[in-house]
C-alpha cells in the first residue's frame, strides 16, 4: 500500500500550540436507544486530508452529518476555526459536503448547479460566471457546462459534484465516500486528482470511507472508528506498521496474530512466550511490560520471510504450506505450524511463469526480525 | 407477452373491451338522428345543438367548474402540506391519525362523507353562523376535503422517491429552508403537483352523492342535473354531453399521461444517477 | 427529534397543523355530528331532529339519548336484509373484479417495459370519465330494447329479449366496470415488483409453470390483492348510484337505502345510524387495508 502524499516535515497535530480548524469536544449522536457516534473527541488542521475509516454503521456518515449541520449532537460540541457550530444550520457553516449520491439537482445544468451556492450569498452575476469556469476547469469538465446532469456519465457526475461543493471556497470539504459510486479504475485515478485538487486550494478535506486502501492512499491522518467510538488517530503508515489493537490490526491490510505472555524485557526487547508460535518470540517495543501480561505479537504477510538457512532472524518458525493463492503481483501462502497454528505470507512474483518454487505440503522455515513486528495489549 | 399465454392477452382484450365499449356506444349514439337511443335512425348533431340550448344544464356546468377549479387548487395545496408531513418527518404526534385521515375518504363511501359534512355543517350554521346557508362554498369545501387525500397519495410517492440529500446539498450551499422548498423541492415534485391538480379537479366535476347532501337550494352542479334526467331514462342530450365530457377528459389525461411520464422519466433517470 | 435543522419549528408546526386541522374538522368531527345526530328524534323541522341537549326549564337542562333508531334498525327485516345484502353484493363483485383484474394486472406487470405504462393509462382513462355517465350507458347497453338485446335477436340466438336492467346481474356488471381500475393498479404495482429470478429459481428446481404462479407469484402478489380487493369492497358497500341506476326494487344495497331515508323520507337520525352502522362495519376491512400498506410502507 503506497501513500501518494509524502509525509511532511511539518505536522500540524505535533505541534501542540497550533489551533486546530474543527474541534470535535465528546460528541454523541443518539437515535433512540442506539448510540450512533458515542463520545468522539477530535482535533483536525488546516490542510489535512483527514479520513474517517470503518465498517458500515460505525457512525462516521452520522459525524459527517453533525459537521455539515444536518445532524445535531445529541451531547458534546463541534467548532470551527474556534467558533462553537453545534447548533449553526447547514446554511450557515463555512464547510460544504460533496454527497454520496451526489445530489446533482436534475432540473439544473451543470453550471447552474456550480453557481447554486454561490446565487444564495449573492455574489454578482459576472463575478459568478468566472468562477463557474475556474470551478469547470479545475475538475478538467469545461465542455459540459450546459449539460443536464442525466446527460453525465458517473465519473463525469462526480465532478460536478466536486466542482458544486468548492466553488464557494470552504474551509472545510466534506466529502462522504466520494469515490463509492466510481468502478475500480476510474477510483484510482480520481483518487490522485482529489490529492492535488486538496494540496493545490489548500482546503481541509474530511471524507468519509469504509474503503482502507482509499484511505491508506490519500490521506494525512486516518481516524479508524469502530462502534461509535475512536479505534485509533494516526498517519496512514503508523496505523498500518503500529496499530495499536487487534480491530485496528485487523481492519487494515492482513497481519498474523500470534497470542503469548511477556517472558523477559530488556531495554526495548521484549521476548514473548508463545504456545501458538510453538516458542519464544523477539520483538522490539519501547513502553516498559510487566513480566506475565499476556500479549498478542502482530506481525505483516510481507515481512515474513523464507529461511534459505543462512540468514540471522530474530524469529523463526517452520510448518508445511498449506494453501497457495496467487494474486498475479503476489502470491499468498498458508503455512500450519506443528502447534496448529497458521501463519501467512507473501511472495512477490518476479518471474513470469517461473517454476513454482514453492509447492503444497512443502516443508518450510519462516522468520522475521524484531523489528518488524509489533505487540498488542489490547 | 409471450405466446405462453394466450389466456392473458384474451383477458387484456376483454377487459379494455369491457371498459371501453360502453363509452364508445355513448359517443356514437349521440350521433344519432332518433330520440330512441339505441335504435340507429342516421347522422345528426341536433343533439348537441339543444344542449346548448339548455340553460338549466349550462348553469350547472359552471358551476360544477368554478367548483372543480377551486377545489382542485385547495387540495393540491393541502394535498402537498399533507405529503411534506407525511414524507418529511417521520415522528410526530398524530402522525398514525394524519395518515388514516389520508387513507380513509379514499375508500369511505360517499353517502357517509356527504351526510356527516352536511350534518357539521348545518351544526356549525347554528352555533358560529358559518358557512351561512349551503351551496357553492360547502360543496367546494366538502369536495377539496376528499380531493386532497388523493393528492397527497400522489405527491407522497414523488416525494419519497425524491433524493432528500438533494435538500440537503441545497441547504449546504447556504439557502434556507424556505427557499430550498421553492427551488428545489417544488420544481421536481411540479409534475404531481399537476398530476395532482387534474385528479382532484375530475373528482370535484364527477361527484354526485357528496354535492346532492352538501349543496342547498339553488346550487345544482352538473352531475346533480344529469342524474335527475337520467333517472327519467336515457336521453340523447346526456350521451351529448357525455361525449363532450370524454374528449374533454381524454384531452385532461393526455396532458397529465405526458406529465406523469416525463416525471417517471426523471425518478428512473435520477435512480440511474444514484 | 430536536430542532431538525431543516426546518425550524414554525414551518414544521404548520406543515403538520393545516392539514390536521382541516381533515380533524372537515373529516374526523363530522363523525361526532353522525353519532350524535343518530341518537335523536326525528321532528318535522329544519333541521328535522330534536337536540340531544334540551334546555327544559330555566337552567335545566335535559339530555335525552334516543337508541330508537338502532332498535328499528335490528328488529326492522328491511334493514337488515340491506345490510347483509350490500355486504354480499359487495363481496360477490370484489371477487368478480379479482378475477378479471388479476389477469389484466399481469398481463401488464410481463409486456414489455415500454407498453406498460401506455396499458396502463388505457386502465386509469376511463375512470377519468364521469362515473355517472360511464353507469348511465349501461342503461342503453342492458335495458329491453338496449343493444345487448337488439344484437342477440339480430345474431337470431334469442328471440325474446332478456331482462337484465334493474336485476342484480345488471348491478354486479355496474360495479365490476366501475370498480375494474381500482384492483388493476395495486395488483399490477405488486406484480410488477416481483422478481422474476424467483420463478426462473423454481423453474430450475423443477417446478411446473401452473405451480409456479400458484407456489409462488400468487402469495406474493397478496398485498396487492388484499389492497386491491378492499379498495372495491369498501366504497362499495355503501355504493349509491350503481344500484339506483342499474338495480330493481328488490335490489337492497344500504347506501340506497339511506338516500332514500335522507332525501325522500326526510328522517335524518334514521339515514345518520344508517352510516353509523356501516361505519362500525367498515372498520375491520378497513384496518385490514392500513395493515397492508403499512407492510407496503416498510418493505
Amino acid at each position: 500500500m503506497s501513500s501518494l502524499r509524502q509525509l511532511k516535515p511539518e505536522e500540524p497535530w505535533q505541534a501542540p500550540e497550533g489551533e486546530p480548524i474543527i474541534r470535535i469536544e465528546n460528541v454523541s449522536k443518539r437515535f433512540g436507544e442506539l448510540y450512533a457516534v458515542d463520545g468522539i473527541s477530535l482535533d483536525i488542521h488546516s490542510g489535512e486530508f483527514f479520513s474517517l475509516l470503518g465498517p458500515s454503521g460505525c457512525g462516521k456518515t452520522t459525524l459527517l452529518r453533525m459537521l455539515a449541520g444536518f445532524e445535531l449532537p445529541t451531547e458534546g460540541k463541534i467548532y470551527i476555526d474556534g467558533q462553537d457550530v453545534t447548533n449553526v444550520p447547514p446554511y450557515e457553516r463555512p464547510v460544504n459536503m460533496m454527497f454520496q449520491s451526489y445530489a446533482l439537482f436534475p432540473h439544473m445544468s451543470v453550471a447552474d448547479n456550480i453557481a447554486f451556492g454561490l446565487k444564495q450569498e449573492g455574489m454578482a452575476k459576472a463575478r459568478r460566471q468566472e468562477r463557474v469556469r475556474e470551478m469547470l476547469s479545475l475538475v478538467q469538465i469545461d465542455k459540459l457546462a450546459s449539460r443536464k446532469p442525466h446527460q453525465l456519465s458517473g465519473g463525469q457526475r462526480q465532478r460536478v459534484a466536486l466542482a458544486r461543493a468548492l466553488a464557494k471556497h470552504p474551509k472545510i470539504l466534506l466529502l462522504d465516500e466520494p469515490l463509492g459510486a466510481l468502478d475500480k479504475k476510474l477510483r484510482e485515478q480520481t483518487q490522485f486528482e482529489l490529492v492535488n485538487i486538496q494540496e493545490r486550494l489548500g482546503i481541509t478535506f474530511i471524507i468519509v470511507t469504509h474503503d482502507q486502501e482509499e484511505a491508506m492512499t490519500m490521506s494525512s491522518r486516518i481516524a479508524l472508528l469502530r462502534d461509535g467510538r475512536v479505534e485509533q488517530v494516526d498517519p496512514p503508515r503508523r496505523l498500518y506498521e503500529y496499530p495499536s489493537s487487534r480491530y485496528a490490526a485487523d481492519f487494515i491490510g492482513s497481519i498474523n496474530l500470534i497470542d503469548g505472555h511477556v517472558l523477559s524485557q530488556e531495554e526495548n526487547r521484549v521476548v514473548i512466550r508463545s504456545e501458538e508460535a510453538g516458542g519464544d518470540l523477539e520483538v522490539i517495543h519501547s513502553q516498559p511490560l510487566l513480566a506475565g501480561t499476556p500479549v498478542t505479537l502482530a506481525v505483516r504477510p510481507e515481512k515474513v520471510r523464507l529461511e534459505s538457512g543462512d540468514a540471522q532472524l530474530a524469529n523463526r518458525v517452520s510448518g508445511v504450506i498449506k494453501e497457495i493463492a496467487y494474486l498475479g503481483d503476489v502470491s499468498i501462502y498458508h503455512v500450519e505450524l506443528a502447534t496448529g497454528k497458521r501463519i501467512q505470507f507473501t511472495q512477490s512474483n518476479v518471474q513470469a511463469l517461473a517454476e513454482q518454487p514453492l509447492n503444497w505440503e512443502d516443508e518450510v522455515v519462516l522468520g522475521w526480525p524484531a523489528n518488524s513486528c509489533g505487540v498488542l495489549t489490547q | 407477452m409471450r405466446r405462453r399465454f394466450p389466456l392473458l392477452m384474451t383477458a387484456l382484450l376483454f377487459g379494455y373491451a369491457f371498459l371501453y365499449g360502453p363509452i364508445l356506444s355513448l359517443i356514437v349514439y349521440s350521433f344519432n338522428e332518433s330520440r330512441l337511443v339505441t335504435v340507429w335512425a342516421g347522422f345528426s348533431t341536433k343533439w348537441y345543438g339543444e344542449l346548448l340550448q339548455n340553460q338549466q344544464l349550462l348553469d350547472a356546468a359552471w358551476l360544477s367548474i368554478k367548483v372543480a377549479a377551486t377545489t382542485a387548487c385547495g387540495a393540491v395545496v393541502l394535498g402537498t402540506l399533507a405529503a411534506l408531513a407525511l414524507v418529511r418527518f417521520r415522528r410526530f404526534r398524530g402522525r398514525g391519525t394524519l395518515q388514516v385521515m389520508v387513507t380513509a375518504p379514499l375508500v369511505m363511501p360517499e353517502v357517509i362523507i356527504g351526510l356527516s359534512l352536511l350534518l357539521l355543517f348545518v351544526a356549525m350554521q347554528d352555533s358560529i353562523g358559518w358557512p351561512d346557508g349551503r351551496g357553492q362554498l360547502t360543496i367546494t369545501l366538502a369536495h377539496t376535503t376528499f380531493a386532497m387525500a388523493y393528492v397527497t397519495v400522489i405527491v407522497q410517492s414523488r416525494l419519497a422517491h425524491m433524493d432528500q440529500s438533494l435538500e440537503e446539498a441545497a441547504l449546504d450551499l447556504g439557502a434556507r429552508p424556505l427557499k430550498v422548498f421553492f427551488t428545489i423541492t417544488l420544481p421536481l415534485i411540479a409534475p404531481a403537483l399537476a398530476a395532482g391538480w387534474l385528479l382532484a379537479f375530475t373528482l370535484s366535476l364527477d361527484d354526485l352523492v357528496v354535492a346532492s347532501f352538501v349543496s342547498g337550494p339553488g346550487a345544482t352542479t352538473l352531475p346533480m342535473v344529469v342524474y335527475s334526467s337520467v333517472r327519467l331514462g336515457v336521453s340523447p342530450e346526456i350521451n351529448a354531453l357525455a361525449t363532450i365530457i370524454v374528449l374533454f377528459v381524454s384531452l385532461a389525461v393526455a396532458i397529465a399521461g405526458v406529465l406523469l411520464y416525463r416525471q417517471e422519466k426523471r425518478a428512473l433517470r435520477e435512480q440511474n444517477q444514484g | 427529534m430536536k430542532g431538525l435543522p431543516l426546518s425550524p419549528t414554525r414551518g414544521r408546526g404548520l406543515i403538520i397543523g393545516v392539514p390536521w386541522f382541516w381533515l380533524g374538522l372537515f373529516f374526523l368531527l363530522p363523525f361526532l355530528f353522525v353519532l350524535k345526530i343518530s341518537l335523536s328524534e326525528p321532528v318535522l323541522a329544519q333541521p328535522p331532529y330534536l337536540d340531544l341537549i334540551r334546555e327544559v326549564e330555566d337552567g335545566l337542562v335535559s339530555i335525552s339519548l334516543n337508541f330508537g333508531n338502532y332498535l328499528l334498525l335490528w328488529e326492522d327485516p328491511l334493514y337488515r336484509s340491506a345490510l347483509f345484502g350490500s355486504l354480499k353484493i359487495s363481496a360477490i363483485s370484489t371477487l368478480f373484479c379479482l378475477l378479471l383484474g388479476y389477469p389484466m394486472a399481469y398481463a401488464i406487470a410481463r409486456a414489455p417495459s415500454h407498453w406498460r405504462l401506455p396499458l396502463l393509462m388505457l386502465i386509469i382513462l376511463p375512470f377519468w370519465t364521469s362515473f355517472l355517465i360511464r353507469v348511465y350507458a349501461w342503461i342503453g347497453i342492458l335495458k329491453g330494447n338496449g343493444l345487448l338485446n337488439n344484437f342477440l335477436i339480430w345474431s337470431g340466438l334469442i328471440d325474446q329479449p332478456l331482462e337484465i336492467l334493474h336485476t342484480p346481474l345488471a348491478v354486479y356488471i355496474g360495479i365490476v366496470y366501475s370498480y375494474l381500475p381500482f384492483v388493476v393498479l395495486p395488483l399490477y404495482a405488486t406484480l410488477v415488483r416481483l422478481d422474476l429470478t424467483l420463478l426462473e429459481a423454481a423453474a430450475d428446481l423443477g417446478c411446473r409453470p401452473w405451480k409456479q404462479f400458484l407456489t409462488i407469484t400468487l402469495p406474493l402478489s397478496l398485498p396487492g390483492v388484499i389492497a386491491g380487493g378492499m379498495l372495491v369492497f369498501i366504497p362499495v358497500v355503501g355504493e349509491f348510484v350503481i344500484p339506483d341506476l342499474l338495480g330493481g326494487p328488490d335490489t337492497l344495497m344500504i347506501g340506497k337505502l339511506m338516500w332514500t331515508e335522507f332525501f325522500s323520507n326526510k328522517d335524518w337520525p334514521l339515514a345518520s345510524s344508517l352510516a353509523a352502522v356501516l361505519l362500525v362495519v367498515l372498520i375491520i376491512p378497513f384496518v385490514a387495508l392500513r395493515h397492508f400498506e403499512q407492510r407496503e410502507e416498510t418493505i
